[in-house]
């Protein structure tokens, strides 16, 4: 079924720009520059407290709507994952963002004593250990993530359950509802299961 | 040689005046401790000295270079270049240690040697051999969270010494420890001082600030209430000064 590759599709491509993408935004949002921490507050504030579906419609029709470009039916796809990655690094930002500031003082007064510049002290000291502070909530925001692929039929992507529900329309029979069903299920134990995994290979060390 | 001086520092939290006008004069090979009640400023002007918190007032200067100047009423710091030169005549061990728990203690130590350019080799090569000093040889490849507080504190003292600095500060750096590892950080720190290792180390442990120090600084409120080698502490009329003692003792 090639629903399920789009899902799968939508969730790493996703992951694979948000993650990144929130840690810029996170340091943005912690900036000393009020312009600029603005803009960033801003944005996560838009992005978390309007609904996903509303945003993936907006870009979907954006190009059309706001420019004049008339988009060939590829971009639906893209339109989906520009909104996923935009929506999730929000998302994701305000994380990190927490992990950072919970890195006691001494972290940074340390470095700055043994000779580490600002960048070093973030790139070696303080990233690190962020990261770890954070897998619990990321894995709870990647889960999530999972079943918001789901979202994705709102412009019709080739997407596991709406191609379900055209079965199950046609078929009028609820086992392909079920399926997909089952299938999101399987999706997140693995996907929980990745999490555990990464977040013990973290624990040689205790913060 | 005179390898810090503070000169009349003056420090404001919330405009609460902290420390009112402190000079502090310590001279190559010279253990000075300093003593007084909680909340007297003793933290903050050793964070001042290291420049963790900027002075309000007064100047600042290590080995003959200039680090801060008072100018007009306003104090003015070297520049980003001449600031991380000063930087490296001085170390700081912390009340609470922090060492960098994600990093084994071997990289602890070796870490801040390579961003000062040395070579991995011989960033490794320092590290082991102060590790070894410290007799930390087998904890090399521990992480902080699997040692004692003693050790802890033992590694970060190393990592310190490590960058070869001129002059180490050490905040109450037996006080987070429990009373049986005090122990075996305070015989580094005598280790250190036998050595002639040049130190400023605020302390509650007086029968081994006693032991240790060339010269005492008593201070109270912001200020230095009475200063003196260890036996005219000890021997001092102040009453201030007795009745803090007596209440250590007590
Ligand atoms: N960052 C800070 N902000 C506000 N007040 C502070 C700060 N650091 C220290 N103080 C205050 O300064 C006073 C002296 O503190 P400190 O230098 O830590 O004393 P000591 O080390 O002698 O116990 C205390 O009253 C403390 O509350
Ligand atoms: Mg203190």
């Amino acid at each position: 079924m090639s629903g399920m590759g789009v899902t799968v599709s939508i969730f790493l491509l996703t992951l694979l720009f948000s993650i990144p993408l929130g840690l810029p935004v996170s340091l943005a949002r912690m900036s000393r520059s009020k312009l600029v921490s603005i803009i960033a507050g801003a944005y996560v504030s838009v992005m978390r407290g309007t609904p996903l579906m509303l945003q993936i419609i907006v870009i979907y029709f954006l190009p059309y709507y706001g420019f004049g470009i008339s988009v060939t039916s590829d971009y639906r796809f893209v339109a989906v994952i520009i909104a996923f990655s935009l929506n999730y690094a929000a998302y994701f930002a305000e994380i990190y963002r927490s992990g950072i500031q919970s890195v006691p003082k001494g972290q940074y007064e340390a470095a700055q004593i043994l000779g580490y510049s600002r960048t070093q002290t973030f790139v070696k000291i303080i990233m690190p250990q962020m990261f770890k502070r954070v897998l619990p909530s990321m894995t709870n925001e990647i889960i999530t993530l999972v079943k918001d692929t789901s979202l994705s039929f709102a412009i019709a992507t080739a997407e596991m359950f709406t191609m379900a529900k055209q079965i199950a329309a046609s078929e009028a029979s609820l086992a392909p509802l079920m399926a997909a069903g089952l299938f999101y299920y399987i999706f997140n134990l693995l996907v929980a299961h990745v999490c555990k995994k990464v977040e013990k290979h973290y624990d040689y060390y205790r913060i | 040689m005179e390898l810090v001086r503070a000169e009349n520092c003056r420090k404001s939290f919330d405009g609460e005046e902290i420390l009112g006008g402190i000079t502090l004069s310590v001279n190559e090979g010279e253990v000075v401790s300093v003593i007084g009640p909680s909340g007297s400023g003793k933290s903050t002007l050793l964070r001042c000295c290291c420049m963790l918190e900027t002075m309000d007032g007064g100047s600042l200067s290590f080995a003959g270079k200039s680090a801060a100047k008072e100018e007009g009423g306003k104090v003015v710091y070297a520049s980003h270049a001449e600031l991380k030169e000063i930087r490296k005549t001085f170390g700081l061990v912390f009340q609470n240690f922090n060492l960098f728990p994600h990093y084994s203690v071997l990289k602890n130590v070796m870490e801040p040697q390579m961003i000062a350019g040395k070579s991995k080799d011989e960033a490794e090569k320092k590290a082991l051999e102060c590790l070894e000093k410290l007799g930390l040889s087998d904890k090399a490849k521990s992480y902080p969270c699997q040692l004692s507080g003693g050790q802890q504190q033992r590694v970060s003292i190393a990592r310190a010494l490590a960058l070869e600095p001129k002059v180490l500060f050490f905040d109450e750096p037996t006080s987070a420890l429990d009373p049986e590892l005090t122990g075996e950080v305070l015989k580094v720190i005598r280790d250190l001082a036998a050595m002639h290792m040049t130190m400023i180390i605020v302390t509650h442990e007086m029968n081994f600030a006693r032991e240790v120090s060339d010269r005492m600084i008593f201070m109270e409120h912001g200020v230095i209430r009475a200063e003196g080698t260890p036996d005219e502490i000890f021997g001092s009329d102040d009453e201030r000064l007795k009745s803090f003692m007596g209440r250590l003792r007590g």
